[in-house]
């Protein structure tokens, strides 16, 4: 129960110290809003006969939240715990009775939380503003790709940690890995749009395969569950790649 | 097991082809505060973070409160408190959170609000760390390493970069831990710091202890003679005092005085004999000052700085 009630505790100080740094709110919780507004007006309307006529605001619902739980998790995790180190904290952290692992837990539970409030927020706003079905009947598929995707992608953050130098390149590489991918996975620019190369070729990397059980759980044309087992599979692995190197190399003092 | 609070023998280590720390024995006893001061480089930093756990060492023995820091446990973590050389807290948090936060990673921690009359900070105790000025982000560091209620403090150059008075408040804080009963060891690269701090100083240079002593023993007497200056009118013969202390100078200056400088091993006995020429020649002596070698000239001689 203890060590609980403290992860509890760091997850206590990591909301604070998330929702009072104005780079963490604007970048997880207002772009991808922003991202949704600007993409469902510039290509809204429409419907893609590739996917079985859904409407491109309705395709973008899951667009989003894709990108914004990667950006709540990877992004910020790679970013923000960078940022930690570089400060010292993490060394600091060490020298105190705290499991590390409780230290990392509170920051990876601020994350999943900021997830989940953001795919909520997402979606609500899908429904207010363009009348995308909220997938009631697939919530299950909606949760578990939320919680496979979400995990996988905070392991990949605090792999992310290991490369990154400092804190001033934290986030010049978390969006040279992350922007082209958003663009080559069809979150962007609808993937009918996009060349069948392309595809396959994102198909490698796991924010495709993310955004592809997103799109099967939201769809209203989805027949059946709409889990994804394969494409989640995929991502579960690529979090599990990160998981390890994070294990193997994830460093508590600076660099610098 | 001794009851040393720390106790390091033949303490070394090596990074890539510099000998960083080479041999240190120092122990450190319980409620006593130690500085080991020395210029940068001279391996104190070292030493600390070998002593917190943070480093492997490379050879000798090494135990703190009866522990070997290479295998660091939870309940021996639970008894120290660890002071950074840089300073390290959240920006985002206030005074008061920081200190609940770390609070709460210990069995049985102080008070936050004891913990923030400690160190000072009352009137920013709901103020980011971001808002303070650099002596007070300091002097939170402290309040954090010291709201574990540890039984030993390390405090890493406590005020490197600090202006006088930021200096000065900083050392009235820490001279109060005094009254906790904690052990403490700081490693500063201030003379003043040290002799106005210390129970016992430890100087260090290139990767050994060349002293270790309290701040008014320090220094090697016999080597180090104490200084008996005096102002005698210009033109005065001193012949009465020719052998007297093993250096002599004199210089006269505008005033009309001149004054005269012995440098002596037996500060006594040439006192006894340079009154007893006084009188006898019936000569007023001004500024009479006996002066004893100071901390400066001894960590000057021993790091050959």
């Amino acid at each position: 129960m203890k060590p609980i009630s403290l992860a509890l505790h760091e997850f206590r100080f990591a909301q604070k110290v998330f929702w009072r740094n104005p780079a963490s709110v604007f970048f997880t919780a207002l772009l991808p809003v922003l991202f949704l507004l600007i993409f469902a007006t510039i290509f809204g309307g429409d419907q893609i006969e590739e996917l079985g006529g859904v409407k491109v605001t309705t395709y973008y619902i899951p667009a989003i939240v894709t990108l914004a739980v990667i950006s709540a998790t990877m992004v910020n995790l790679s970013m923000n715990v960078t940022i930690a180190r570089e400060q010292g904290l993490l060394k600091r952290g060490r020298g105190t009775p705290l499991p590390p692992w409780v230290f990392i837990a509170g920051r990876v539970g601020n994350a999943i939380v900021i997830s989940a409030v953001m795919l909520v927020v997402v979606t609500l706003i899908g429904k207010l503003l363009y009348d995308a079905p909220i997938p009631w009947e697939r919530i299950p598929a909606v949760l578990v790709t939320l919680v496979v995707g979400a995990t996988s992608f905070c392991c990949l953050g605090l792999a992310m940690t290991v490369i990154i130098p400092s804190r001033e390149a934290a986030s010049a590489i978390s969006n040279a890995i992350t922007l082209p991918l958003y663009f080559l996975s069809g979150i962007f620019i609808p993937e009918n749009e996009i060349p069948e190369g392309v595809l396959s070729f994102a198909n490698h990397f796991p924010v495709r395969d993310f955004f592809e059980a997103f799109f099967s759980a939201y769809s209203p044309k989805t027949v059946g569950a709409g889990f994804e087992w394969g494409e989640l599979a995929v991502v579960a692995i690529w979090g599990l790649a990160g998981f390890l190197i994070a294990l193997r190399y994830f460093r508590w003092t600076p660099r610098q | 097991m001794s009851s040393a609070a720390i106790s390091i023998k033949g303490l070394r280590k090596t990074y890539d082809d510099l000998e960083a720390v080479r041999g240190v024995d120092l122990e450190v006893f319980p409620e006593e505060i130690v500085a080991v001061l020395g210029p940068n480089g001279a391996g104190k930093t070292t030493t600390v973070e070998i002593l917190e756990g943070y480093r492997d060492r490379d050879g000798g023995e090494v135990s703190v409160l009866g522990v070997d820091p290479a295998k660091p446990t939870p309940a021996w973590r639970d008894r120290i408190g660890i002071v950074l050389q840089s300073t390290t807290l959240e920006p985002a948090l206030t005074v008061r959170e920081s200190l609940q936060q770390y609070a709460g990673y210990y069995r049985n921690p102080r008070e936050v609000d004891e913990v923030i009359g400690l160190v000072g900070l009352e009137e920013q105790a709901g103020t980011r760390a971001r808002k303070l000025s650099g002596g007070q982000q300091r002097r939170l560091d402290v309040g954090i390493a010291l709201v574990g209620d540890p039984d030993l403090l390390f405090l890493d150059e406590p005020t490197t970069g600090f202006d006088p008075s930021a200096r000065r408040q900083a050392w009235e804080m820490v001279a109060g831990l005094r009254g906790l009963g904690k052990t403490v060891l700081l490693t500063t690269h201030y003379m003043e710091e040290a002799q106005f701090l210390a129970d016992r100083v430890a100087i260090m240079s290139e990767g050994r202890i060349v002293a270790l002593d309290t701040p008014e023993n320090l220094g090697d007497r016999r080597r180090m003679p104490t200084t008996i200056s005096f102002s005698v009118p210009a033109g005065t013969d001193l012949a009465g005092i020719a052998g007297v202390g093993q250096t002599q100078s004199s210089s006269e200056d505008d005033t009309g005085l001149r004054t005269v400088s012995i440098g002596t091993h037996e500060p006594v006995a040439d006192l006894n004999r340079i009154t007893g020429w006084a009188i006898e020649s019936d000569l007023e002596i001004q500024h009479l000052e006996v002066r004893r070698p100071s901390l400066e000239d001894v960590y000057l001689e021993l790091t050959d700085a």
